[in-house]
């Protein structure tokens, strides 16, 4: 009773309800295009991605520019290209990702100690890198920022649905019957890039991948259909991201990892479940 | 008329040809079969035919008012599909992806067709069922099922039958032919040149060079089906 009448009091916060919308319409959009990304083994570009959007959060703050608006663009150019690279080249794909992100990830924190503006970088590093406390720190600006890209990526999302569950299961018939594969393949990692540098605020650069795929693969374990998986994973995301939020607020601990270890946490749940059902 | 006309052609990779001097032409509601080893070249022609690839010499002309997106086509299965979580209705409703143009969704006659073509193949009672969880040739059914929404006019097939188990071979087999019967044209790859031989109405067996393209009756009184056949009825 005690527990919840200090989360009423917390929730009388607007920064904490800020917190609690953002992390909502960020988890839902990670967990739509999570189902697409794992189902087409692309999780690790989601991971490579979101190094390349801590590489520009570090220019952003070298340049004291806005940090969102100045990571956009340059996480989706380094989205498309990965993919254009995937498709034909002499480096193959996995390395080409694993150079990028690496990549970005060194230059950005070398950036971020030479051209020094804060007193504490390694604190600055690690906020953007585990996301710490920053989505309790949303302005009113930040959280509108974010619900509209949020909503546009809902909507690219449903609109585009169709196409992209034909893109995701078969590359090779959707080609060959006139559907523009690689048109699709590349909004998939524009919609990325824009989800990953929104999930930075939430849980940090390093931790987005969990966010894109957990919810994926837990739902993948229990359901049969693809928009049953899809529904679920997002489910499944929300839920553990507010339950993360939540948990973080009253006991003090980093909303990042509180919520990755919620989804770690329903992810075992469903396993064990997908295991027992499967049996029977 | 043909339907595809193909003269002088020459393909492979990067100026290199892989196969060369192809001359033939497909006709309405003919059951071609392409035959050859492996690496002779005839899944090239495939993705060529299917506009994947271009061509190095020569020219592939489409007639009758052929567009690329009114062809079906059975790919080989791919990893990614094995353990993929999708119903078979998702499956077969995505071959009518082509004719949505801008539209987001599938319309009312999309979804019958649909319906009607699973019916067909018999797989209407799987509709519900999750596509990971089906035998191996009721997977060759819903692709089979999923191609023929793409198309009315022309099928194209890679090897529909490979790690099939010699009864269900003969039933994949069997619907082909009888989707040939009713009109449709037939393009298939394959290796299995008796199967070729009982079923296709042309022949074009490929090694690098045409090494024959007439019809089946021509085919088995050729020298070239008789050295294979004495060879154990098997192109490798």
């Amino acid at each position: 009773m005690n527990a919840l009448q200090t989360l009423l009091n917390y929730l009388s916060y607007p920064f904490v309800r800020n917190a609690i919308i953002a992390g909502v319409l960020i988890a839902l959009c990670a967990a739509l295009l999570g189902v697409s990304l794992v189902l087409k083994r692309y999780s690790m570009i989601g991971d490579g991605l979101s190094h390349v959007a801590f590489g520009a959060m570090a220019i952003a703050a070298v340049c004291s520019m806005a940090p969102m608006t100045t990571a956009l663009p340059i996480t989706i150019a380094a989205a498309v290209i990965l993919l254009g690279v995937n498709s034909s080249s002499k480096i193959k794909g996995d390395a080409a990702i694993a150079m990028i992100s690496v990549g970005a990830l060194a230059l950005g924190y070398l950036l971020l100690n030479i051209f020094s503006v804060s007193t504490n970088v390694s604190g600055d590093v690690c906020t953007t890198l585990f996301g710490s406390t920053s989505i309790l720190t949303l302005s009113k600006t930040d959280v509108i920022l974010c619900a509209a890209l949020a909503a546009a990526v809902i909507i690219v999302f449903c609109v585009f649905y169709h196409k992209i569950f034909a893109v995701t299961f078969d590359e090779e018939f959707a080609c060959a019957t006139g559907v523009n594969a690689k048109f699709y393949n590349i909004l998939i990692a524009v919609v990325t890039a824009v989800v990953i540098v929104l999930a930075m605020n939430l849980v940090g650069a390093l931790l987005i991948s969990a966010l894109i795929i957990f919810p994926a693969l837990s739902a993948m374990r229990l359901f049969k259909s693809f928009l049953s998986v899809i529904i679920s994973s997002a489910v499944i995301s929300v839920i553990c991201a507010v339950l993360g939020i939540l948990i973080a607020v009253l006991c003090g601990t980093p909303v990042g990892s509180t919520i990755v270890a919620a989804d770690i946490a329903v992810f075992l749940l469903c396993f064990t479940a997908g295991k027992i059902t499967k049996r029977s | 008329m043909a339907m595809i006309n193909v003269s002088g052609v020459s393909l492979g990779y990067e100026g290199k040809a892989i196969v060369s001097d192809l001359n033939f032409s497909v006709n309405r509601g003919d059951y071609l079969c392409i035959v050859g080893e492996n690496g002779s070249g005839k899944s090239t022609l495939m993705k060529t035919l299917l506009g994947r690839k271009s061509v190095i010499a020569g020219k592939i002309e489409f007639s009758d008012g052929l567009k690329q997106n009114e062809i079906g086509y059975l790919p080989q299965q791919t990893e990614v599909q094995r353990d993929f979580p999708a119903s078979v209705r998702e499956i077969v409703l995505s071959g009518c992806i082509n004719g949505c143009g801008m539209r987001p969704f599938y319309s009312k006659a999309q979804k019958e067709a649909a319906a009607a073509n699973m019916e067909k193949l018999g797989i209407s009672d799987l509709a519900g069922r999750c596509y990971r969880e089906l035998s191996g040739g009721q997977q060759q059914r819903v692709l089979l099922a999923r191609a023929l929404c793409a198309t009315k006019s022309l099928l194209v097939l890679d090897e529909p039958v490979a790690g099939l188990d010699p009864v269900v071979t003969q039933e994949l087999y069997r619907l082909i032919s009888d989707i040939n019967k009713e009109g449709i044209t037939v393009i298939m790859v394959s290796h299995d040149i008796a199967a070729a031989a009982q079923y296709a109405t042309h022949i074009l067996h490929i090694s690098h060079k045409p090494l024959f393209f007439g019809t089946k009756d021509e085919y088995t009184a050729s020298d070239i089906y008789r050295r294979f056949i004495s060879r154990g009825g098997d192109a490798e």
